[in-house]
């Protein structure tokens, strides 16, 4: 028997306050304050927290198998459980590539072992992220991994005819292709955006161009092809313009935004320091509030972390030899809460959809997640403390990494308890 | 002056025309007979070469020898360099080793910046030559033979032309020579003009020929074959006819006018070998000019003093002098 919890005086998505009985998994009750009793309950006071359904992760690099120094599936879950999150899913780019049936029930495995949150495998799109020919989509869909979402993310899907055929074929089991828009020939050893702040540093350019023109290309293509496309990442407005149109028409397209990119700006760079390194890179202080628009609007559905744990060594030297991307499993609720909560364009309900109902449609896990905080309903979900403020510490971080951008940053809000069917990941603040 | 010298943006006016004047002082002590000065006696200079460059690293080298500092050279051949070690944990020896300056060359732009802020090194840092970002002592030597052919930079037209994008000359020019008061135009095809140019304190030009007539110094910068397989111009022939100084574009040029070249050049194609060689190239010039240049960097950093070196190093030359005849 698991651990009936009952939590009192919970606000249900930042509204009216309520008690939730947790037991056999499932939300057994939902009541009126101090209307729920049950014999043995733990109680917890969730006296000014926020009640949550349990976030859903779309983009994570847990790094398991082949750079288990940088993240493994057990402390990169730990980390996305203290961040608030009750599925994660698992990018491809491993070593091995999860190219195959055998690499994505590899990591599924793991993921159910670790215990911390449900592991999702991303499916690569083409084998070895190679961009040549696709890789077995249908075997993996079939698996135990049940792979919905195939992406080649770290690599674009650059060839067009290619491209078709992904979003064609993955039509058969309702899979989803997630792109990583970057056109390679515009980016050649591309080191920060590209504008007058990557002239005076003399780092290579990464022109917004090079996301849009394949961002574009691709809606036209699910729209031909009657396909779901989802964009990873989106990190210029013009991105948001195009995903906007492409939602107007009523095009099968959804998008997601980082945290990093609804707060951090490319004035970073000046410093050169490689820990402000990542793909696409920070843009201008004009894409981040386009992008905080396009987020509040609903035109981008989802928040997704692009968890890119990297070791020591890879981020502590120059620029150009560094390695692309940050942490953002245990920060990512908190830089939401400050970039949309507290700046007045999103309420919690908000974010309860773009952090979980729309991530969990997106990768077809709905049935299990971002589900209604209701009776009956599975009990993943996530008590939050909107009034705490924390300074960011990377040696106090679960992830094996510590290449955090906001290292010494005062941020607001903090993930107090998990649940992930019933069972706390979470409680106090630290692992159960 | 800051305590390292990593961007020609970092100089204000009376840092720039201090180096120039120092620069001035040393040239004028070196034409003696004995041109070692004992100012760096004890101090240990590290030239740091992460890139091949046999005329920075000599130029510094020799600086620091007539300051007479201890002068280790660290290249990326036949060192752990070239093994794959870090910038960092080469930092960090050097750090060992008691470097009291640092000279890097490193082909990652910021490479200089990192060595001076990550906290490995407690050395002073002179950049020289980070990717494709500065090389402030170029564009310092640069300024020292502009100033003495046209007797000062305020207001004198300055036209740097060729591969601005990939160009830290290019950088370290614009900004130095905009602190000092001089008028800059770059000119390139717009392939080799970094976005965002228009914020830089410059004017833009696509056609040198509408540009040389107004022009006091012409610098021809290094166009790298390898660019044509970018696809930044089509052919080597096109972008001499169109970008290229040869005699006849020469003659536009005022009289007084200076015809300069950070090299190594590429004749023939930037530069015909005629007009390197004229009386109007200033070339030559600019490789010895090197050598004050990096010695009064390397004194005023390590010396931590903010006058003219003129009465203390005198007072050493003396010194020397009479050391050197008992
Ligand atoms: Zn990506």
């Amino acid at each position: 028997m698991s651990t009936t919890y009952l939590i009192k005086n919970a606000s249900v998505l930042g509204g009216e306050a309520a008690d939730l009985l947790l037991r056999d998994g499932v939300i057994a009750e939902v009541g009126s304050v101090g209307s729920v009793r049950a014999e043995g309950a733990v109680e917890i006071d969730a006296a000014g927290l926020i009640a949550l359904p349990g976030l859903v992760d779309l983009h994570t690099h847990l790094r398991e198998p082949g750079r288990e120094d940088a993240e493994t599936v057990d402390t990169g879950t730990r980390a996305a459980a203290l961040g608030g999150f009750t599925a994660v899913h698992a990018m491809a780019n491993t070593d091995p590539v999860a190219d195959t049936a055998g690499v994505v029930e590899q990591v599924w495995r793991l993921g159910r072992e670790a215990g911390h949150c449900d592991v999702f495998p991303v499916g690569a799109v083409t084998v070895g992220l190679r961009g040549e020919r696709l890789a077995e989509l249908g075997a993996m869909a079939d698996s135990a991994a049940r792979v919905r979402v195939f992406s080649d993310d770290g690599k674009c899907v650059s060839d067009a005819a290619l491209m078709r055929r992904a979003l064609e074929y993955v039509k058969a089991f309702d899979g989803v292709v997630a792109q990583h828009a970057q056109e390679p020939r515009l980016t050649e050893g591309a080191q920060m955006n590209e504008g007058e702040l990557s002239g005076v540093l003399g780092l290579a350019g990464w022109p917004a161009v090079a996301e849009e023109a394949i961002i574009a290309r691709d809606i036209l293509l699910a729209a031909h092809t009657e396909s779901r496309l989802h964009i990873c990442h989106v990190s210029t407005a013009g991105s948001v313009d195009l995903v906007r149109w492409a939602k107007s028409k009523g095009y099968p397209v959804t998008a997601e935004v980082t945290p990093h990119h609804l707060i951090l700006t490319e004035d970073l760079v000046k410093n050169y320091d490689p820990i402000y390194k990542v793909n696409p890179p920070l843009r201008s202080a004009a894409d981040v509030e386009a992008l905080r628009a396009g987020l509040a609007d609903g035109t981008i559905d989802a928040v997704a972390t692009d968890h890119a744990p990297h070791p020591q060594e890879d981020k502590d030297c120059e620029w150009a030899a560094a390695a692309m991307g940050m942490l953002g499993l245990e920060t990512a609720l908190s830089v939401v809460q400050h970039t949309m909560v507290d700046s007045g364009l999103m309420d919690w309900a908000e974010v309860a959809d773009r952090m979980s109902v729309r991530p969990a449609l997106i990768g077809q896990v709905d049935d299990r997640h971002g589900r209604p905080l209701a009776a009956g309903e599975p009990a993943n979900l996530v008590l939050v403390d909107p009034e705490a403020k924390r300074t960011v510490d990377r040696t106090a971080l679960a992830s094996l990494s510590q290449n955090t951008p906001y290292q010494g940053m005062e941020l607001p809000g903090a993930v107090v308890a998990t649940f992930l069917r019933g069972t706390a990941t979470v409680l106090d603040g630290k692992l159960a | 002056m800051k305590r390292h010298l990593l961007s020609t943006a970092d100089l204000s006016r009376d840092d720039a025309v201090l180096i120039l004047d120092t620069a001035e002082e040393i040239a004028r002590l070196s034409a003696r007979p004995i041109k070692k000065l004992p100012t760096l006696r004890g101090r240990t200079v590290v030239n740091l070469f992460f890139e091949d460059s046999t005329r920075t690293r000599t130029s510094f080298e020799v600086a620091a020898k007539r300051l007479s500092a201890d002068v280790i050279n660290f290249s990326a051949k036949g060192s752990s360099v070239s093994k794959g070690e870090s910038l960092k944990d080469t930092a960090l020896t050097l750090e060992a080793m008691g470097a009291d300056a640092v000279v890097v060359r490193h082909s990652a732009s910021g490479a200089a910046y990192r060595l001076a802020n990550a906290g490995w090194t407690t050395s002073h840092v002179v950049n020289a030559g980070d990717g494709t970002h500065e090389h402030p002592t170029q564009a310092l030597l640069d300024a020292f033979t502009m100033r003495r052919h046209l007797g000062g930079l305020e207001g004198r037209r300055v036209t740097i032309v060729g591969d601005v994008l990939h160009s830290r000359v290019a950088r370290s020019n614009v900004r130095l020579l905009a602190t000092l008061g001089a008028q800059v135009t770059l000119v390139a095809p717009p392939t080799l003009l970094p976005v965002g140019i228009g914020g830089w304190p410059c004017e833009v030009s696509y056609d040198l020929d509408s540009v040389v007539p107004a022009s006091d110094a012409i610098m021809m910068l290094r166009v790298q074959r390898e660019r044509m397989s970018g696809g930044f111009f089509p052919t080597e022939r096109e972008y001499s006819r169109r970008y290229g100084l040869d005699a006849q574009r020469m003659a536009k040029l005022p009289e007084k006018a200076i015809v300069m070249h950070p090299g190594p050049m590429v004749r023939g194609m930037e530069i015909s070998a005629d007009v390197a060689d004229s009386v109007r190239s200033v070339i030559v010039e600019q490789v010895a000019n090197g050598v004050s240049v990096r010695m009064a960097v390397l004194y005023l950093l390590l010396s931590g003093n903010q006058s003219a070196i003129g009465p203390d190093i005198a007072e050493n030359d003396n010194t020397e002098k009479k050391g050197a005849g008992a």
